[in-house]
């Protein structure tokens, strides 16, 4: 809780209650908070998606190259590999005549130049047109064998080339075939074919030995059946787990997704003059793994600042609106109590001017009406209702005097007095005037309890006024309290000052009263009063240099603070 | 009871006259003045005991018609009459030398007690 108040201003909680003002500081602590958060997060946050944007699209094509360069080499090894054999075939069959191969000496004569200069044959064999073999050197006996009706003869016929799919064959082992026609004048025409082995050349050709562990090179034929075993996607002459890519002349370089829904990377090309097609398929996750713990690492040091950033923004918004708002309310406090003090001001010359001009009239009435009671008294001629007539004058006389007491009260209230400075005793000045109430304290049964720290230090004001004000003040808390009530007094040391509190559990000031009770001529007493104690009272501490405040609630009681300095030198 | 002369000064005619009838109405013997200037006037024609003095008046105030009277003539004892509810006008009065000082409006009473005292010491 303590923690959240220094990043969520706590005027924030009690949304409730109508203080117009708090209103503008939440606006104005959104404002901050959104402004800052945005110039300091949105940089931060683009930057980062576009650097992890291009530094992605590097990586791609990075990853890329070096897979479109590694199928465009093995392409060429491979088309040189089988060219070469289409070569070696057609050299020997149009260098020799028929007849010098359809020898069976000289036949096994040339397949063993053959085998010495180009790897990979396993054996051959020469068919006439009719899909004889004439002649055959290999580890079986196919002499004389007919492919007349066979696929690969038709289409070497017709062609002149052949390369046939990898198949097992009598041998069980994968090869394929290579096929190659000579015309003989008079429409005649022989084959020479070949079988090569696969597994060792071609494996050697299309398996580098830096290839990543989860890349996958192999041959498919059109039909997307595989001619080499790979190594995730199926084994030899079964059909592929991936679709057969588009044709192409060229080297491609595709992304694609499998079935499952896992996307790959495909580089592909299709082998001039064979069935073949080469496949490198690669898995973007094993490629980009260091790319990945990287953008791992991005990614919480990116959330990492943002959390502490807004941390900050928050908690340097809410200090500095709470300053602002400290800073408001202590102006207003200092405005509110500045305009009261001059309304009081004012209030008090105007009534000590009333009370002046009042006083020289009532002065006179007093007089004359005391001539005419003096006369009625004091002659000794008798005369009618004379008694009556005395009490009358009497009664002017006595209202003269209630009237000359409030003037005389309104002429203290305004008055500027000189202030004597001496060294008080607080507790003993606070003790005299409770004596002056001891009787009635006695009567009422009224408890008096005085809190008051030990070697309390005494304190330089003036010792008549202080007298007063306290003497007001407690006459109030016996007014307040009923028969048997309480009175608590208490004095605190502040830095510079000393703060007298007197509290009584009496019937308590409402609301509404509580504005005004510093005002002149405000009473709430229903009889004697003129309203004017506290008034007094205030300009008293004003002048002293101090501060009066008021707490109460209705029933409860009542409890004055008198704030004063502890000590003054000037006034 | 010897008879009292008593000078009374105050610039409310109205006032003025009306106390000195009540004054002489209890035997005393009374002047009444208006301004501090016949005040002074007075003092130096007839010897008075008592001088009634209103602090606040046009022309020369209070505290000085007291000095002034008693640079012309020794021994009146003065009684200020204040019509401020401040006791501490009348205590710079009594500081200045006056035998003591009453509240307007005043009690008549209080007047001849405090009259009386003054000649007495």
């Amino acid at each position: 809780m303590k923690f959240l108040r220094r990043i969520i201003p706590d005027y924030w909680a009690d949304e409730g209650k109508s203080e117009g003002g708090r209103f503008r500081y939440r606006r104005l602590w959104k404002y901050l908070v959104s402004l800052t958060a945005l110039v300091s997060l949105a940089p931060l946050v683009i930057m980062t998606a576009v650097n992890y944007y291009q530094y992605q699209k590097v990586l791609r094509v990075e990853m890329i190259h070096p897979i479109s360069q590694l199928a465009s080499n093995t392409k060429r090894s491979l088309e040189s590999f089988i060219e070469e054999r289409i070569s070696a075939l057609n050299l020997i069959i149009h260098d020799k005549s028929f007849e010098d191969i359809a020898d069976q000496k000289r036949f096994i004569a040339v397949f063993r130049n053959m085998k010495n200069s180009f790897g990979g044959f396993v054996d051959l064999g020469l068919i006439d047109a009719e899909g004889y073999q004439r002649s055959y050197v290999g580890p079986y006996e196919l002499k004389g064998k007919n492919y007349k009706d066979q696929d690969w003869f038709h289409e070497v016929s017709l062609r002149g080339v052949y390369v046939s799919d990898v198949f097992m064959g009598y041998r069980n082992f994968p090869h394929f075939v290579i096929a190659v026609k000579n015309e003989r004048a008079g429409g005649d025409f022989y084959v020479l074919r070949a079988t090569v082995d696969t597994e060792t050349p071609i494996r050697k050709i299309i398996s580098p030995l830096d290839l990543r562990p989860s890349t996958d090179v192999f041959l498919i034929n059109r039909k997307g059946i595989l001619q080499t075993s790979s190594r995730f996607y199926g084994r030899i002459l079964e059909k592929m787990s991936l679709a057969v890519p588009p044709f192409s002349s060229r080297t491609e370089v595709l992304e694609e997704q499998t079935r499952e829904g896992q996307s790959y990377i495909l580089g592909y090309a299709y082998i001039e003059r064979t069935p073949f097609i080469l496949m490198i398929v690669a898995q973007p996750k094993a490629l980009m793994e260091n790319w990945l713990s990287v953008r791992r690492d991005l990614v919480w040091f990116l959330i990492g600042s943002i959390v502490i950033i807004l941390l900050v923004i928050l908690w340097s918004s809410t200090y500095m609106v709470n300053r602002v708002r400290e800073a408001d309310l202590k102006r207003a406090a200092l405005l509110h109590s500045v305009e009261y003090t001059n309304k009081m001001a004012s209030i008090g010359r105007l009534a000590a001017g009333v009370a002046h001009e009042i006083n020289n009239p009532l002065a006179i009435i007093n007089e004359k009406a005391g001539l005419v009671k003096d006369i009625a008294a004091l002659t000794t001629e008798d005369f009618p209702q004379r008694e009556k007539i005395i009490k009358l004058i009497e009664s002017i006389l006595v209202n003269v005097e209630r009237c000359s007491t409030i003037t005389h009260r309104l002429l203290g209230f305004a008055k500027r007095m000189d202030v004597h400075l001496e060294t008080i005793n607080l507790e003993l000045l606070i003790k005299e005037v409770l004596s002056f109430l001891e009787k009635e304290a006695t009567y009422r049964d009224i408890s008096v309890n005085f809190h008051i720290p030990e070697n309390f230090p005494s304190i330089q004001s003036d010792r008549g006024q202080l007298q007063q004000v306290f003497l007001n003040i407690i006459n109030n808390a016996f007014a307040a309290v009923e028969d048997r009530g309480r009175i608590d007094i208490s004095i605190r040391e502040d830095k510079d000052t000393v703060a007298v509190t007197i509290s009584d559990n009496g019937h308590g000031i409402s609301e509404e009263d509580l504005q005004r009770i510093f005002e002149p001529f405000f009473t709430t007493k229903k009889e004697g009063g003129v309203g004017l104690g506290l008034s007094i009272t205030y300009g008293i501490v004003e002048k002293l240099g101090g501060r009066i405040s008021v707490e109460s609630k209705v029933g409860q009681g009542t409890s004055f603070t008198v704030i004063l300095p502890a000590k003054r030198t000037r006034f | 009871m010897a008879i009292l002369r008593v000078l009374l000064i105050d610039d409310e005619e109205e006032l003025v006259f009306t106390l000195a009838e009540r004054l002489i109405l209890r035997g005393i013997e009374v002047e009444g003045v208006t301004s501090g200037a016949d005040a002074i006037k007075r003092v130096q024609e007839k010897k008075f005991d008592v001088a009634v003095l209103d602090m606040k008046m046009p022309g020369i105030g209070g505290l000085e018609v007291m000095k002034r009277i008693r640079r012309e003539r020794e021994g009146i004892k003065f009684i200020l009459m204040t019509g401020r509810g401040s006791p501490e006008e009348g205590e710079e009065g009594i500081r200045e030398g006056a035998f003591a000082y009453l509240v307007k409006p005043i009690n008549i009473e209080d007047l001849m007690e405090k009259m009386m005292e003054a000649v007495s010491v």
